[in-house]
């Protein structure tokens, strides 16, 4: 990790909302496989700063650049193209289509064979190797056919995981993975975290700090839209100022 | 919940059909063949039904399967029937190439409106389908030189089928050449939309901003989707105006456009046999209705169709599925 080049990083990174600076001057690095979490208080700016990293919104200035590259002025698109995954907090996925549906056009789409009009879709075995692959990975094997919409909703958010994987991210953006999951079951979801290939970046956004601690190598605290401080887990936890404004917040909201 | 695990362990999910329905729609074009020998005086009206099934199948890829709601699709099925007409009248009429040629300009018309109109979605879309299928229309009724204008294109005659089959007035030829081209339309249809680029067309339907998000270009997609319909129209179009040898000013107008809708909806879209089911149905009750009470069979139809939106939702087909989901788990 140390002495490698950033595969994602921002350079004075600021987004305003009108007259509100929801993100402001922020200079993040991540390295490839590092394994790290944004935390911050309700409103901190957090998944404004994911989207503006995944290109869903525009920087009112600064750069965003992804393996050294320029993406700033890239679509959304085109930095999936450049290896740019991600989540969203709010369950997005073709709740009428199968599980193994949903992450085959994930696929399909990568490997560049959507276009494909006259094999059936089941003759294209390499492709769903694939996705029989990821839905292992993230265990959802069990339930390859049946729909989306009809899965529990934790298994959902798995289902979430398993299509950003299969574009074969370099970065990936966990926008509240275990968002709507009970605290109990959370471990589900760091175990399928585990297990996540170790050359791809994580960026975890999650306000479970069970969680976060457990899973981030690194953790960067997010406030008013810039970074506070940024550290080891340890480090953090031992952070009297962080302590003051966050985790004694919900500490108490926890007890 | 039961039978989805159990479909769970199969190896390779089917996207095709299962060995009844499979052994059923078989049945079904074989019987069909026997029309003009068992009903030889419903051949023509059997011959209608056909061109509708391949329009309203046409639609199907667009309503069904990519989520696209148009209310201009008559205006790609008078283009077929026009070009095949006017080709006829002027240059040529031999009955394969005009098809093709209604096919060709069909699909170009799709393309130049397809391109424009994609840009927006749901209502803003459906609202310009009707625009354009308005402007075509009255584009036809005025150029009375080419078109016939309110007369349409009248004594439209062909050559005979491969050199060798006269279209007869008992219309067995007819009926058999449009079932012909109605069966590789179907073939071709399955074919699409299980294959990975029709899977997409549904995550578009499902999803757009999701497909989006995995890098699919959508709008080319959708395009793609809306020019391949095009062309199946432009074919059912061609097949009309060969088949009766008459193109009229209605097989450009709105009512068609909806008719065929309604067709699609009332035997469930999305399933590929919607439109196998809801045609019929369709021009049955026509057929029947308009012999009750010429003069109100619209009401009628009308009343049927409230029932059929309010109480049937996902047409016949949707109906058929639930009696049938329901009927297994009361089995269990």
């Amino acid at each position: 990790m140390v002495g490698s080049a950033p595969i994602l990083e921002t350079r004075k990174l600021t987004r305003f909302f009108g007259p509100v600076r929801v993100t402001g001057d922020v200079d993040f690095a991540l390295h490839p496989g590092e394994r790290r979490a944004i935390i911050g208080p309700n409103g901190a700016g957090k998944t404004t700063f994911v989207n503006l990293l995944s290109g869903r919104l525009a920087p009112s200035s600064g750069q965003v650049l992804l393996a050294g590259q320029n993406v700033t002025a890239m679509s959304e698109a085109g930095r999936i193209k450049q290896g740019m995954g991600r989540t969203f907090q709010i369950t997005s996925l073709f709740p009428n289509l199968s599980v193994r549906k949903n992450v085959f056009l994930a696929v399909a789409e990568h490997e560049g064979v959507a276009w494909s009009m006259f094999r059936s879709a089941a003759a294209h075995r390499d492709q769903f190797e694939r996705v029989d692959e990821l839905l292992g990975r993230v265990g959802l094997a069990d339930v390859a056919e049946v729909k989306a919409q009809d899965l529990p909703y934790g298994r959902q958010r798995l289902l979430e995981i398993a299509v950003a994987l299969a574009l074969r991210p370099k970065v990936l953006l966990l926008d509240e993975p275990a968002a709507g999951i009970p605290t109990s079951e959370s471990h589900i979801i760091l175990s399928i975290l585990d297990t996540l290939p170790k050359d791809i970046a994580v960026l975890l956004i999650d306000h479970d700090m069970d969680l976060v601690f457990r899973f981030a190598q690194r953790i960067t605290v997010l406030v008013q839209g810039s970074i506070m401080v940024e550290g080891t887990p340890a480090e953090i936890a031992a952070n009297e100022r962080v302590r003051k404004i966050y985790l004694g917040e919900s500490d108490h909201a926890a007890a | 919940m039961t039978d989805r695990s159990t479909a769970a362990i199969l190896p390779m999910p089917q996207a095709g059909i299962s060995g009844t329905r499979k052994a059923l729609s078989m049945s079904l074009w074989v019987a069909a063949l026997a029309i003009p020998t068992l009903a030889p005086g419903y051949t023509p009206l059997a011959n209608q039904i056909v061109v509708m099934i391949l329009f309203a199948l046409s639609l199907d890829l667009l309503v069904g399967f990519t989520g696209i709601v148009t209310l201009g699709h008559a205006a790609l099925f008078g283009t077929g029937a026009y070009t095949a007409g006017i080709m006829a009248l002027r240059w040529t009429n031999d009955p394969l190439i005009t098809a093709l040629s209604g096919m060709a300009a069909a699909a170009l018309v799709g393309l130049l409106t397809g391109s424009c109109m994609l840009r927006t979605k749901g209502l803003a879309f459906l609202v310009l389908s009707l625009a354009a299928a308005f402007m075509l229309h009255e584009l036809a009724n005025m150029a009375t030189s080419v078109t016939g204008g309110d007369d349409g294109l009248q004594g439209v005659s062909f050559s005979p089928l491969l050199g060798v089959f006269e279209f007869d007035f008992r219309g067995h030829t007819a009926f058999y050449y449009s079932l012909a081209c109605l069966f590789a339309a179907f073939l071709l249809v399955r074919r699409v939309v299980n294959s990975p680029f029709g899977w997409s067309l549904r995550g578009i339907r499902e999803n757009d901003a999701r497909m989006r998000a995995i890098g699919c270009p959508i709008y080319t997609r959708r395009l793609a989707a809306y020019v391949m319909s095009s062309a199946l129209a432009g074919l059912a179009g061609a097949l009309q105006a060969q088949t009766t040898q008459f193109v009229a000013l209605n097989s450009l107008s709105l009512e068609l456009s909806g008719d065929v809708l309604i067709m699609l909806i009332l035997g469930g879209s999305g399933r590929l046999y919607g439109a196998f089911v809801g045609v019929p149905l369709f021009m049955f009750a026509q057929d029947l209705l308009a012999k009750e009470d010429p003069a109100n069979w619209y009401l009628g139809q009308g009343l049927i169709l409230m029932v059929m939106t309010l109480f049937v939702p996902g047409g016949v087909l949707g109906l058929v599925e639930r009696l049938r989901r329901s009927l297994g788990r009361g089995g269990r």
